[in-house]
């Protein structure tokens, strides 16, 4: 992937201003059209969806009270594993989102819930629906492009250390929430900043972090396994909560790699976004740098309907059970301008998305110039980038980048004969 | 069986309250460690809504129609509805096409030995929740409630009485007789306490089927309990207050309790007033605000007033008159400038949309609005 910007071939090359402007218009008539239909059966659906919900953590948790019992330990890290999902998903990301806030019911609102996930609903709502919605995948303002820790573009240099970053990748699915608190209070930028000269704001918002997040350990790694005491229960539930959390870390860290990683969607240069976006542009720009994930109606739940990626950037506060229904005109609007929708099941978009983690992991032209037969000499050529000094590094990648051209371009011809 | 201790150390004696309390609280605080982000009370709602100690709330256990166009609801409310007056009123708060909508309906029963509540609707045209509450209404349905309120309640002392009411003004006012004469099978039951009042009811409505309670009035005027003087507009014209010297003889040896609406009770305020008679008056529905183009923003905790014209941003105006204000994406999306609007009208500059909040009617808090794409439609109050 690289900018749209630098690309050979532009995918929006052949839209004119007054085409922009005019799917701006299209998708203001969906979103009216949703907005003017909202009513009792959107409210029954997120009342429902909370209080199954809170029936199933409920019961998972009253189920490992007896987790001592192998079937018990089972049936409870199960349910309490998808009702933390549903919890994150469906229900408070939307929520904060603001898509429920039409309904004026104080205990569904965006500024009044509280998720259960180490980031406090204050620190997501900063650099999640502010931040991440509004510069969605420019390279440097959105940090959900690599969390600040990864390479995710091909025009980001090369050094060494992004080897690494598969396993980076890994351990911060494994901790998400905890990813995500840090990285809401920015804390790689404010833990570089003398201790005496970090902001006061940054101070309040760190204590109310921790805070939560020794309320939520407590929870689940004290509270709940001390109830389950009496039946010799203890370390099978503190076990089943931490299984729980690294479930739901898991899960969503897949979704939203699925979201905006996969190979096809487009990232953006921050040079080239206009100082004042227009209302088109901006919808434009949300819809190449989404991608959506097909599948079932309990594929799309448990995504939180992230599953339809695309509709929830262009439409964020929309209710979220509403997408589904947007989608076809949403994708027909993307046919009728000629841009690619993009739409996987979820297993090879989450592959795709590894595969690009893996892929910029390495040099540029590394996978591409790699065949079994010169595995030995291309490794040959990574130890050198890795041990070698910066000009060695540049004159390696310089002649790397060369071959993958070559390579390109003996498989086009080979394509066209 | 921490609780059980609680109450253990309630009887030994006074001097073990203190620390029984503590362990109360470290109980309290215990459930709220194993419930946290959400509170206990989040779970205890799935089972029982209407508990000691939950938010008020009241369930529909009827919906009786009245008249065509009226309908008395039966409501039993939680358990810490703390009772009420006859002649009181309550907010109730009930969710229409999804939407939360406050209103106050005048409690039309006196305290009920089953503890139920009810509240008498007409429906008028373009009312949302009136028509919702008279045609959709289910029983069943959980509503939000307030404690009951309102200055506009019988005179304890007796004495000699004239109700006006028109229109559903007149609900009130049959909380209140209802309290002092019950009805029942056996007919109107005649107690002690009811023979101090002489009350003389005018009645008014567009016309004698458009009377809700007009039955009820009409079997206390027959057993002798009160005077009733019907005034129906369609045979007898609109009621001119001048001519209520003529129909209420004794107009001015008695108190005047008055109900419905507004140019009535101005009619009469300056009619009574003219004459040095005491009136206690009641007005449920205030005026339409008329959502206009741009109006003057108020903040109410520090007091400024910032001029919007319709086509800017909230947000911008204040910002632009150096108003601190919470602010997010600026487009709408991210809820990071959304404030309490307690009283006025703004239009959502993407669709024209109109948002109002009129106090006594929409939620006590305020209507939250997105500041960054909402634009003063007329004059409005941000809790801010």
């Amino acid at each position: 992937m690289t900018t749209i910007t630098k690309k050979a071939q532009s995918p929006i090359a052949h839209l004119t201003p007054e085409d922009v402007e005019e799917i701006g218009r299209e998708l203001d008539r969906i979103r009216q059209q949703v907005i003017d239909s909202r009513g009792a059966d959107d409210a029954a659906y997120i009342r429902g969806m909370v209080k199954t919900q809170r029936y199933l953590e409920l019961g998972s948790r009253a189920v490992l009270l007896f987790s001592a019992l192998p079937p018990a330990w089972v049936v409870g890290t199960a349910g309490l594993s998808v009702a933390k999902i549903l919890e994150n998903m469906e229900i408070g990301h939307n929520v904060m989102h603001g898509q429920w806030d039409w309904m004026r019911d104080p205990k569904i609102h965006s500024t009044t819930w509280e998720w259960d996930n180490a980031s406090t609903a204050e620190g997501w709502k900063h650099s999640h629906n502010e931040v991440h919605h509004t510069y969605t995948n420019i390279v440097g303002k959105d940090n959900d492009l690599g969390y600040g820790i990864m390479r995710v573009d091909e025009d980001q240099k090369w050094v060494p250390a992004y080897l690494g970053q598969p396993i980076w990748n890994f351990v911060n699915a494994c901790f998400f929430e905890y990813g995500i608190a840090a990285y809401d209070l920015e804390l790689g930028k404010n833990l570089r900043i003398p201790q005496e000269k970090r902001s006061p704001e940054f101070t309040r918002r760190a204590r109310n972090t921790l805070r939560k997040i020794r309320q939520q350990m407590t929870k689940d790694y004290v509270v709940h396994p001390a109830l389950a005491i009496p039946t010799g229960s203890f370390l099978p539930t503190l076990a089943a909560n931490f299984t729980a959390n690294l479930v739901r870390n898991v899960w969503s860290h897949s979704v939203i790699m699925c979201g905006h990683f996969p190979e096809g969607v487009e990232t953006f240069e921050r040079a080239a976004i206009p100082e004042k976006e227009t209302r088109g542009e901006w919808y434009l720009r949300q819809m190449l740098g989404s991608a959506n994930i097909s599948g079932s109606e309990a594929m799309h739940v448990m995504t939180g309907n992230l599953s339809h990626q695309i509709e929830h950037h262009l439409f964020p506060d929309l209710p979220s059970n509403r997408y589904k229904e947007v989608a076809p005109q949403v994708k027909a609007l993307f046919d009728r301008y000629g841009l690619t929708y993009l739409e996987r099941p979820l297993p090879q978009q989450v592959y795709s998305a590894w595969h690009k983690v893996v892929r910029l992991s390495l040099p540029n032209g590394f996978v591409e110039t790699t065949t079994v037969k010169n595995a030995p000499q291309q490794l040959v050529k990574l130890f050198k980038m890795v041990t070698g000094d910066r000009k060695t590094r540049r004159a390696l990648q310089a002649r790397m980048t060369q071959e993958a051209r070559r390579a390109q371009a003996a498989k086009d011809a080979r394509l066209a004969a | 069986m921490l609780l059980t201790e609680t109450s253990d150390g309630n009887r030994r004696g006074r001097h073990r309250s203190a620390p029984a309390l503590r362990l109360r609280d470290r109980a309290v605080r215990l459930v709220e460690a194993a419930t946290t982000p959400l509170m206990p009370a989040d779970y205890l709602d799935l089972f029982a809504p209407l508990r000691s100690g939950a938010e008020l709330r009241g369930r529909i256990v009827s919906v009786e129609p009245e008249t065509a166009d009226a309908a008395t609801i039966v409501i039993k409310p939680g358990a810490d509805w703390a009772g009420h007056v006859p002649g009181q009123y309550t907010r109730v708060g009930i969710d229409v096409d999804g939407v939360r909508h406050w209103r106050a309906y005048s409690l039309t029963h006196g305290p009920r030995p089953d503890g139920h509540i009810s509240i008498t609707v007409k429906a008028v045209a373009d009312g949302v929740v009136s028509s919702h509450l008279v045609r959709e209404a289910r029983p069943g349905t959980l509503v939000h409630l307030e404690q009951a309120a309102g200055e506009f309640v019988l005179p304890t002392d007796g004495g000699k009485l004239l109700m006006v009411t028109a229109g559903s003004g007149v609900t009130p006012v049959v909380g209140m007789l209802r309290n002092l004469f019950p009805v029942t099978d056996s007919g109107v039951v005649r107690l002690p306490r009811s023979e101090a009042y002489d009350i003389t009811v005018v009645h008014v409505a567009p016309s004698e089927p458009d009377s809700i309670f007009l039955r009820d009035l009409q079997a206390l005027d027959a057993a002798g309990m009160i005077r009733l003087v019907p005034r129906y507009d369609d045979v007898h014209g609109v009621l001119d207050v001048e001519e209520l010297e003529t129909i209420v003889p004794d107009l001015a040896a008695r108190r005047t309790l008055a109900c419905g609406p507004s140019a009535l009770l101005d009619a009469l305020e300056a009619h009574h007033a003219a004459r040095g008679l005491g009136l206690t008056i009641e007005q449920f529905r205030v005026s339409r605000v008329e959502a206009g183009e741009g109006g003057t923003v108020t903040f109410t905790r520090t007091g400024v007033e910032v001029e919007g014209d319709g086509a800017t941003p909230i947000l911008d105006a204040a910002e632009e008159a150096g108003v601190l204000m919470p602010s997010g994406c600026r487009m709408g999306i991210c809820m990071g400038c959304v404030l309490p609007m307690k009283e006025g009208s703004v239009r959502d500059l993407r669709n024209g949309a109109i948002t109002t909040a009129v106090p006594g009617e929409t939620d006590p808090a305020g209507v939250k609005i997105q500041t960054c794409i909402s634009a003063a439609a007329g004059a409005c109050t941000l809790d801010h």
